[in-house]
């Protein structure tokens, strides 16, 4: 367990450093966001509900922005070829990872949320919905990206080929987190269901998410 | 033992043993495989034929989980201190924290600890990764050009650190086109090999 508290602290560490993105994903989020009500117009009826949509797509590209980060760094400076030698599980390591950059890159940005939520004139209630669907699905965004992250680390200019091969895996996680928000919003449908399946996505993204990464780590290094 | 790699051949029928306590020296021409053999026994690469095996080690744990790996990257991270990389290599390969400190000492290094890596000359940032080495005991140390950018007081000082763990019973199978300084068999590589 100290092994993978150890690589935590440290993925935790650099990403708030100089240089290590954790703020990038949040300018980027900021940027979309603050963006939009000038594209969409003064209509804030329009803009309320659109808000939950915009959102979710800001926090869903600004986290695929940050993803190929995830092991391209290690890869590059060596220090993948001892995290695959070392006596740790490597799915053990890969989720322990994928939680370090949720807890530097997606946790920012759900706590950006009640922010940006002002901007679209979204009410308290709203923001507050908005807020705990991308609690609850930005983890799942991580672990799916993480395999992107993983089958692209050998390859260079692997930013481009994740972005493809992860947006299909990450619709599923985007239809359910705007349907949650919505239904918290204007209803008819109940808040319940599409968040509970939101949440279900996560915990399978947990599980599948670890194992295919550290597959295709092992096989692909060479 | 056979390796390809990218469907290109890159060595077979290679047949060598290292025995406690002794240190073989792969020597032979740029590209002809000294690495590929390396990283095969790290299991960093899977072999097209043939096999590998440790006797004598703790039974439960696999050969790479009982080596340490030294290759051409260094495995440090610019943003981090000196002592934060190398206390991050400790925790995570199962050292004790108070042996970092130690570590830098025996690669005397400790004048810098505070110092980001980023800022290391490339001979200093060898040294740390050496430094890793001695965090934590493993058996089998699996080096890849060790010496290259260490100057010959850090050489020397090298193959002092290389004579204790071969007298320790462990063994070295290093790359390398530099004497390493210490008694070594001759493992060479490409011609017949």
């Amino acid at each position: 367990m100290t092994a993978l508290a150890a690589l935590i602290r440290r993925d935790i560490k650099i990403a708030l450093r100089v240089g290590g993105g954790a703020l990038i994903g949040v300018l980027f989020f900021l940027t979309v966001v603050v963006l939009m009500p000038f594209a969409v117009g003064p209509d804030l009826a329009l803009l309320t509900r659109l808000g939950p949509a915009i959102l979710w797509l800001g926090a869903l590209l600004a986290s695929l922005l940050t993803l190929d980060r995830l092991f391209m760094a290690d890869h590059e400076d060596g220090s993948l070829d001892l995290i695959v030698m070392s006596r740790t599980p490597l799915e053990l390591t890969c989720a322990a990872k994928a939680l370090a950059h949720w807890l530097a890159a997606g946790l920012p940005l759900v706590v950006a949320t009640p922010v940006l939520g002002l901007l679209l004139n979204l009410d308290a209630t709203s923001t507050a919905a908005v807020a705990l669907t991308l609690l609850a699905g930005t983890p799942a965004l991580t672990f799916t990206g993480m395999i992107g992250a993983a089958l692209a680390v050998t390859l260079h200019r692997g930013g481009l080929l994740l972005a493809v091969l992860v947006l299909p895996l990450s619709i599923p996680v985007l239809i359910f987190g705007v349907a949650a928000s919505q239904a918290a919003i204007t209803g008819p449908l109940s808040f319940g269901t599409p968040f509970s399946i939101l949440c279900a996505l996560s915990l399978v993204s947990f599980v599948i998410g670890p194992f295919a990464a550290a597959a295709s780590l092992r096989h692909g290094l060479d | 033992m056979r390796c390809v790699r990218g469907g290109r051949e890159v060595f077979s029928g290679l047949d060598f043993d290292a025995a406690s306590g002794e240190a073989l020296a792969v020597t032979g021409a740029n590209g002809s495989g000294k690495t590929s053999l390396l990283r095969l026994v790290a299991g960093l690469l899977v072999a097209t034929g043939g096999s590998i095996d440790l006797e004598g080690g703790a039974a439960e744990l696999t050969l790479p989980e009982q080596a340490h790996y030294l290759g051409h990257r260094d495995a440090l991270k610019p943003a981090l201190s000196v002592l934060e990389n190398l206390s991050f290599w400790c925790d995570f390969l199962g050292g004790e924290v108070e042996a970092a400190g130690r570590c830098l000492e025996a690669v005397a290094l400790d004048h810098a600890t505070q110092l980001p890596a980023a800022y290391l000359s490339a001979g200093q940032r060898r040294r740390l990764s050496i430094a890793r080495l001695l965090t934590v005991r493993r058996p089998v140390w699996l080096l890849d050009e060790p010496t290259s950018a260490l100057d010959a007081a850090g050489q020397q000082l090298f193959a002092g650190l290389m004579r204790d763990h071969l007298a320790r019973g462990g063994i070295i199978v290093a790359a390398t086109h530099a004497p390493l300084g210490i008694e070594a068999r001759e493992l060479r590589m490409g011609g017949d090999a």
